[in-house]
This record gives structure tokens, sequence and C-alpha cells, in this order.
């Protein structure tokens, strides 16, 4: 059974333009559709890439499923049960069972906390464990993520490297035992050269204490390397999702192709393509109707713009992608 | 040759001892040439464009063996003169977050008409014709001018900062992280106008980075840097193809590829040394797996293994069994750091 299973989950923030944009637009309320529809399942044990530029909704779809907003659209269920229903001591267990991973290990830790109480923090607040067992369990998660207790346990965050504070925030992630850890963008602070080492962490993590995860980064050749199935998002909709080998190297959606040729690759000697994209991201106000992607795209056509957005639909098998071009076969530049 | 750098050391003089921030950079930068200096956060990359900028503070002690601008001593310049013979005219600088360096309240052409004024005489009239041209160069309408920064994109505000570059025609441009903290979409558009101007106007890019895909796309000569140090000085292609230090086939290593999906990453245990004091050997001993008792003891000196290829590694000789161990993840965790 899934472990997670989203359908057309939405958030939409309301927004007061201001007297000025009042005037201006003749609108009272202007609509920031962030997360817009999006819908996938999750397998136990599976890691799931999030990808796509700022503003596509993906940090917005980590904050909805870990419960810290409330959607105003669509359903999250949980092992079968819809987290909208949890009563307190359902969401208390919920709590526990979905940790996340923060992006700045600089900015995420409290500098007046050692190591030690930085983990037990978790703990402690849920009420878990005895004293004796919240120790036990501390130098045990903290043996795991590779820091020697006898050495780390008492250090502070400014006596650390920024590699050695993120393994912390992973360590106070897996202290609960979660079930689902959703990590955003956790390298993006850290050096190269230990870059791997984190990433190794959480895949060989992820199959030692089986847990599911969500990794989130607008770095594809990252994601390319730690996640099994790979979702496209775009102003707040997916766009497309699949095996990552497959995505990557045969990705459907105008989009999803541009964002893999635009990763920069390592050997001076690849020719890179040219990216057949137009314009900038827009922000997702008031979306006009229509694919989201219509005035970047490169193969656009009428129905993209008049049509309700497009479904998802299966084009191998595990791989979907929402475009109009996969169902009018038949239309100029339908070999995407 | 361009700019010449030999032996250049920026020290600083603290209560715990003197911080050696780069420790004896020999670098020379041709016409029309983009030369790409890699390196991990601290190894002293950003400490090395300001000290050729003259933008560290006060406390900074900077010296070099020589140090010249087309054949011209900069070290003897006193920094008025500087200022108005050499920055800007003939070296510029996109800063790192290039998007926050744009002052909120004015507007953005403004500010590029500001940096034109301030270095040369022109009428207004000219300048605003100037930085309309500059815009339209870095690929933004030149109606976008009167506009204040906050109206721009993180990407547009990049291009405007790079128009500010170019503006007087700069021989050199040095860009400390470009296209950090863009989009990748954003950061592809960069460097294809970049190559794009490259092309057009001729100057030579002193590209600053710890994105080793991003240098492997840009760049004709590769540097990698560590600690203070120069590692390796090669082109791109033999950087990647012919890579003699173990800190770069280390990074090599570490680098995910979109074109390797398979390919397992192997990290570099351990951390940099610090850089208090001296360090009497090879700065990457603490973290190599091939360093032997001369590395700890001796520095290794910078040999020439091939054409403009240069290495400071005492194990040259078994460059061939190095490359091969290297691949292996298991000879990383042999290193003294990660025992």
């Amino acid at each position: 059974m899934a472990i997670l299973e989203i359908s057309g989950l939405t958030k939409h923030f309301e927004v007061d333009p201001g007297l000025l944009g009042r005037v201006l637009s003749g609108k009272h309320k202007q609509t920031i559709k962030a997360v817009d529809g999006v819908s996938f399942e999750m397998q136990p044990g599976e890691i799931l890439g999030i990808a796509g530029e700022s503003g596509c909704g993906k940090s917005t779809t980590c904050l909805l499923i870990s419960k810290l907003h409330e959607p105003t659209g669509g359903t999250i269920r949980f092992k079968g049960k819809d987290i909208a229903e949890f009563d307190r001591e359902a969401l208390r267990n919920y709590r526990r069972a979905v940790q996340l991973i923060f992006q700045d290990p600089y900015e995420s830790l409290n500098p007046r906390f050692t190591t030690f109480d930085l983990v037990a923090e978790g703990p402690r607040a849920l009420g878990v464990w005895d004293r004796e067992e919240t120790a036990r369990r501390v130098i045990e998660t903290l043996e795991l993520v590779g820091l020697k207790p006898d050495e780390y346990k008492d250090r502070y965050p400014h006596q650390m490297s920024g590699g050695e504070r993120q393994r912390v925030g992973i360590a106070c992630a897996l202290v609960l035992e979660p079930e689902l850890v959703i990590a955003d963008e956790p390298l993006s602070m850290l050096d190269v050269s230990i870059r791997a080492g984190i990433l190794d962490l959480i895949r060989d993590l992820s199959h030692r204490l089986n847990f599911t995860c969500i990794y989130v980064s607008h770095d594809l050749s990252i994601l390319s390397n730690i996640s099994e199935r790979l979702l496209v998002m775009y102003l707040g909709m997916a766009m497309e999702i699949g095996p990552t080998d497959r995505l990557i190297r045969n990705p459907q959606h105008p989009y999803a192709k541009a964002l893999v040729e635009a990763v920069p690759v390592p050997d001076p000697r690849y020719k890179r393509p040219i990216p057949a994209i137009k314009g900038e991201i827009a922000r997702p106000i008031d979306p006009p109707p229509g694919c989201r992607f219509a005035s970047r795209c490169p193969q656009v056509m009428d129905a993209c713009r008049q049509d309700p957005p497009p479904a998802m639909r299966e084009v191998e098998p595990g791989h979907f992608a929402a475009c109009h071009l996969l169902e009018f076969p038949a239309a100029e530049g339908a070999t995407v | 040759m361009l700019l010449d750098i030999q032996d250049l050391k920026v020290h600083y003089a603290t209560n715990q001892g003197v911080v050696k921030a780069v420790d004896g950079v020999t670098l020379s930068i041709g016409e029309n040439e983009v030369v790409g200096i890699a390196g991990e956060s601290g190894c002293g990359k950003t400490t090395l464009i300001k000290s050729l900028l003259r933008l560290l503070p006060g406390t900074a002690a900077v010296s070099a063996d020589r140090l010249a601008f087309r054949g011209r001593d900069l070290q003897g310049l006193s920094d008025r003169e500087f200022r108005k013979q050499i920055l800007w005219n003939e070296i510029s600088l996109v800063p790192q977050s290039a998007m926050n360096s744009l002052d909120p309240v004015y507007r953005v052409g403004e500010q590029v008409v500001e940096a034109i004024r301030a270095h040369v005489e022109t009428p207004r009239r000219q300048a605003r014709e100037r930085v309309a041209h500059l815009f339209d160069v870095v690929g933004l309408q030149a109606s976008l001018m009167d506009n204040y920064p906050h109206e721009f994109s993180g990407g547009m505000r990049q291009r405007a900062m790079i128009a500010m570059a170019l503006a007087l025609e700069p021989s050199l441009i040095i860009m400390d992280e470009p296209t950090t903290g863009l989009d990748v979409l954003v950061q592809e558009r960069i460097i294809r106008k970049l190559l794009e101007i490259r092309r057009e106007i001729k100057s030579s890019i002193l590209l600053i980075t710890h994105d080793i895909s991003v240098i492997a796309e840009m760049s004709d000569r590769i540097g990698i840097m560590y600690a203070g140090r120069l590692m390796e000085l090669a082109s791109a292609t033999d950087l990647f193809e012919q890579t003699h230090h173990p800190y770069t086939l280390g990074l090599k290593n570490a680098f995910p590829s979109i074109k390797a999906l398979d390919r397992e990453l192997i990290s570099i245990p351990g951390s940099p040394p610090n850089l208090i004091g001296t360090l009497a050997g090879c700065a990457f001993e603490g973290r190599c797996p091939f360093a032997v008792s001369a590395c700890a003891s001796e520095r290794p000196a910078e040999t020439e293994v091939g054409p403009s290829h240069r290495v400071a590694c005492h194990r040259l000789g078994d460059v061939e069994t190095m490359r091969i161990q290297a691949s292996e993840k298991s000879t990383w965790q042999s290193s003294k750091s990660a025992a």
C-alpha cells in the first residue's frame, strides 16, 4: 500500500493588492496559486525527488505534507488515512512520523544548544521516552550519522563545520524513527567535497532504517543521483513524474526537457543543447487558464492556451506527463 | 599577457597567529582568455580577487613577487592611481551575490550611468545611450533602465550587474560566483550570454566559483585552489582528462553529473586545514589517501607536467596508479582524516 497518497493538493494564498493595485487592476483580491492540483503517490522506502525553479511550489508542497500549512483543497493520505481528519493523538503520532531536514545547517540549529540537546529536543518535546532511553537513542543516532558521540555530543553548532552541522540536522530528524523524511535542499549550503558524503548518508539510512524520503532540490544533477523517481513542478502544478533515469534520458514535457538540457555538465568537451525556452518564470498570481507553461513553451498550440491544464498521461510504465502534445500525437512537434 | 601574478600572498595578523588566506599563488591571464578558479569555501579564492582589486581591509598584508597588468607594475601604484586608472577602466568586478548589490532606491539604469560617469567624463545623455546599448548586450530591454531593482528578477539583476562591469570595456572582468543562487534555466542563459559577450568584446574573464560544471562549460584554463594555494592549473580539457593532483581527482568523484546517472559519488573525508600558522607540507596532506611522509614535512613545488599544466604534488611519479585507485571509494576511506 502507498504510504503517502496526495490527490488534487491545492494551496491558494489570497493577497490584498493594496489600494493602488485595486484601482489599477479593478480587483479586490488576487490569488497566488502556490500549489494547484498536485497528485502523486509514494511507496514505502522510496526516494522521490521534487525538481523545479523557485516559485514552483515544491517547498509549499512539503510544508503541506508536514502539516505546517493547511491546504485549501485536495487530500493528503498517510497510510490510507486523511491527515486533515486526525485527532490530537493521531496528529501527535503524525508529527513524529514525518520529519524535516532543513536547507541551512547554519541557521536551523539553535546556537545555544549542544549537539546532544539539539537531537534530544524532539523526543523531549513529544515526551516519547524517559531520560535514560532518550539519552541512549540520541547517542545511537549520533553514531548512525557518523558523528562520534564522545567527541561531538557536548559541542555547540559554532564548533562544527557545515557538513557536521548538517549531520546534526539529519540526526534531529532521524532520532524519532520517522517513516517519512522530507529533505528541502539539504546540500545547497555545503561544499562540493562533502556533499557526496551527506547524499550517501541519506540514501544509506533510508535503506537501513526503511524510511520514505522526499528530496527537494532545484539541482537535477543531485536529484538524478539520489532519487528513484522524479517529480517536475512548474508554477504550482506537476508537469511530469516518472523513474529518474527515464525522465532524465527521455523527458516528455517541453519544460522537463528544457530543465534537463539546462543542467551544466562537468565535462569541458560536452556541448550542451540550447534549451528552446522563452522568458522567465512568472509569479503564480491569477494564472491564465490553460497550461501554465504555455507562455514559454517552444511547441505551444492553441489548445494549450484555451483548454484547461492537461491531465497526466502515462507514456510508459510509471512515467506520466501533463502535456497537450501527448493528447494530439498528430500535431506538429509531437515527437517530443 | 594581460595579468601576471607571481607568488601572491595575503596574510592576516590575528591574536592566534598569522592567517595565510592566500599562500603563494602564481597565475597569469592572457588576452581574450577565460580562466576559472574552483575551490571550496575558505580556500582563498575570493580573497585572491579582492587583493587584486584592493578591496581588502587594512589588516590584510598583501605581497607578491610580481603583480603586473599588461607589463605595468600594479604594486607601485597608489590607491588613488589604482582607482583612477585600473579599477573599472581595465579590471571590473561582478561581485558575489550580485543580485543584492544594486541600491534599492535608485533606478537600475542610473546606477550604471553613475558607474560610467564616476570614471570617465561623459555627458549624461551619452552615458545613458551607452547604458541602453549595454542593456541590449546583456539581453535586457532598454526600457527597463528606469525601473527599480525590486522590479527585476534575480536573473535580470545579475544581467544589470554584468552590464555595469562591461560599461567601460575593461580588458579583464572578474566574476565571483556569477550564477550561484540562480535557477538552473536562468543560470544557463547567463552562461550562454557571457560566452556570447566574450566572443564579441574580447575581454578576458577571471571566473571564481565552487561549481565545477559551470567552470567546465566556460573556462579555457582552470585552476584548483585549496587552503590558499593552487593545487593544479591546466587547460580545461587537460584538467579533466589528464588529472594529476589527488585533490582534483577527489573533486571529480564528488561532483554529480546528469550525464553519468549510475556513477557512484565519492566524498573527500575530512575538512580543510586550519590556515593559522605555517603549513610545512602540502595543504591537502591531511585528507589525501596517497600522502607519504614527505607530504607532511615539505611543501611540494609546482611542477610542469605538460604544456601550461602545473601541479603541486610530491607523488607525480605515481599518477597512473593514483588515478586508478582514486576511483575506488575504499581508497578515500583510508586517508588519515577518514580514520
